[in-house]
C-alpha cells in the first residue's frame, strides 16, 4: 500500500494544488491520460465544494486530502470541517445548485469520472467525500444529461 | 493573465489559457460582464477554449452564465477549439445541448461570418 495525507488552506489556488498531487500518485498506476484527467476534474470538484460550501469562501481553514493506492485501486477521500450538507441525497441530484452562477455538476462529475462515491456529512460538523476508482477501468457514465 | 477578450465585429472573444477553476472564475466572469456593458452592439459571445488544458464545473458555470445573460438579449454563445479532455466535460455537462461548438475560432467565423 501507498498513501499519503495532505492539509492545504481552503484557498482557491489551492484546488489545482490538489488536483495535481492526486494525478502525480495515480500516474503510479496504469491509467491513462485520459483516466488521469478525469480523476483531476473529480479532486477539483470535491475540493472546491469543501471551500466554497463547505468553508464558505473562508481562506483559513484547512482541507485534508488523503490518497490511498492498493495494488490497482486508488482510494481518495477529501475532508472539510465546515458547515456540511443538510440534504445528501438534494445535494447529489445533477443540477442541484444553490447558486445561479453554478452548474450544480460537481457531484455528477464526481460520479461519473470514479468508480465508486460516498458522501457523509453532518450539518455544523463537516463532509467527507470518500471516492475510488481502479486502474483500467473507465469511470462511470451513469449521469443524467442536463 | 490566464485570458484574453477582444472585439471582432459584433463578436466578443474570450480567448482562454490553462486551467479554468474556482482560482480564475471571478475575474473571468466580471471581465466577461464589463465587456458585455461596454460593448453595446455585441450581439453574439465565442469562448475561445483551444488553449484550455483543464475545465471543471466552476468553468462551466461561467460560461452558462454568460449564455443566459447574451440569449436573454437576443444574442448568441458559441464555444471553439476544445481539446478532446475538455470536450468530454463539455458533453457531460449538457453544454453542447444549449449552444453551438465549433473545432476552431476560424472555422466559426468561416461559417457564421
Amino acid at each position: 500500500m501507498n498513501k499519503a495525507v495532505l492539509e492545504f488552506s481552503s484557498r482557491r489556488e489551492n484546488v489545482a494544488f490538489s488536483r495535481i498531487a492526486v494525478a502525480a500518485l495515480a500516474a503510479q498506476l496504469d491509467f491513462t491520460l485520459s483516466d488521469l484527467e478525469e480523476i483531476k476534474v473529480a479532486v477539483s470538484e470535491a475540493v472546491t465544494n469543501a471551500i466554497i460550501h463547505g468553508y464558505e469562501n473562508h481562506p483559513d481553514c484547512m482541507v485534508r486530502l488523503e490518497i490511498k493506492i492498493v495494488e490497482e485501486f486508488m482510494e481518495i477521500e477529501i475532508i472539510d470541517t465546515g458547515k456540511g450538507i443538510k440534504d445528501i441525497t438534494r445535494a447529489l441530484e445533477p443540477a442541484y445548485s444553490t447558486d445561479p452562477e453554478r452548474m450544480g455538476l460537481g457531484f455528477a462529475f464526481m460520479q461519473s469520472f470514479m468508480e465508486n462515491l460516498n458522501v457523509s456529512s453532518s450539518p455544523g460538523k463537516g463532509t467527507r467525500v470518500k471516492m475510488s476508482r481502479r486502474a483500467g477501468t473507465p469511470g462511470r457514465k451513469a449521469v443524467s444529461e442536463q | 493573465m490566464n485570458y484574453i477578450i477582444k472585439k471582432e465585429n459584433n463578436y466578443l472573444i474570450v480567448s482562454v489559457i490553462g486551467d479554468v477553476d474556482i482560482s480564475l472564475t471571478d475575474s473571468l466572469r466580471e471581465d466577461v460582464d464589463r465587456a458585455l456593458a461596454e460593448y453595446k452592439d455585441v450581439n453574439r459571445l465565442v469562448f475561445d477554449l483551444a488553449e484550455v488544458d483543464f475545465v471543471d464545473s466552476a468553468g462551466l458555470g461561467v460560461i452558462l452564465g454568460r449564455y443566459k445573460r447574451v440569449t436573454a438579449k437576443g444574442g448568441k454563445v458559441y464555444l471553439a477549439g476544445a481539446k478532446p479532455q475538455v470536450k468530454k466535460v463539455l458533453d457531460l455537462s449538457g453544454l453542447p445541448h444549449l449552444m453551438e461548438i465549433y473545432s476552431s475560432v476560424d472555422l466559426l467565423l468561416d461559417k457564421i461570418g
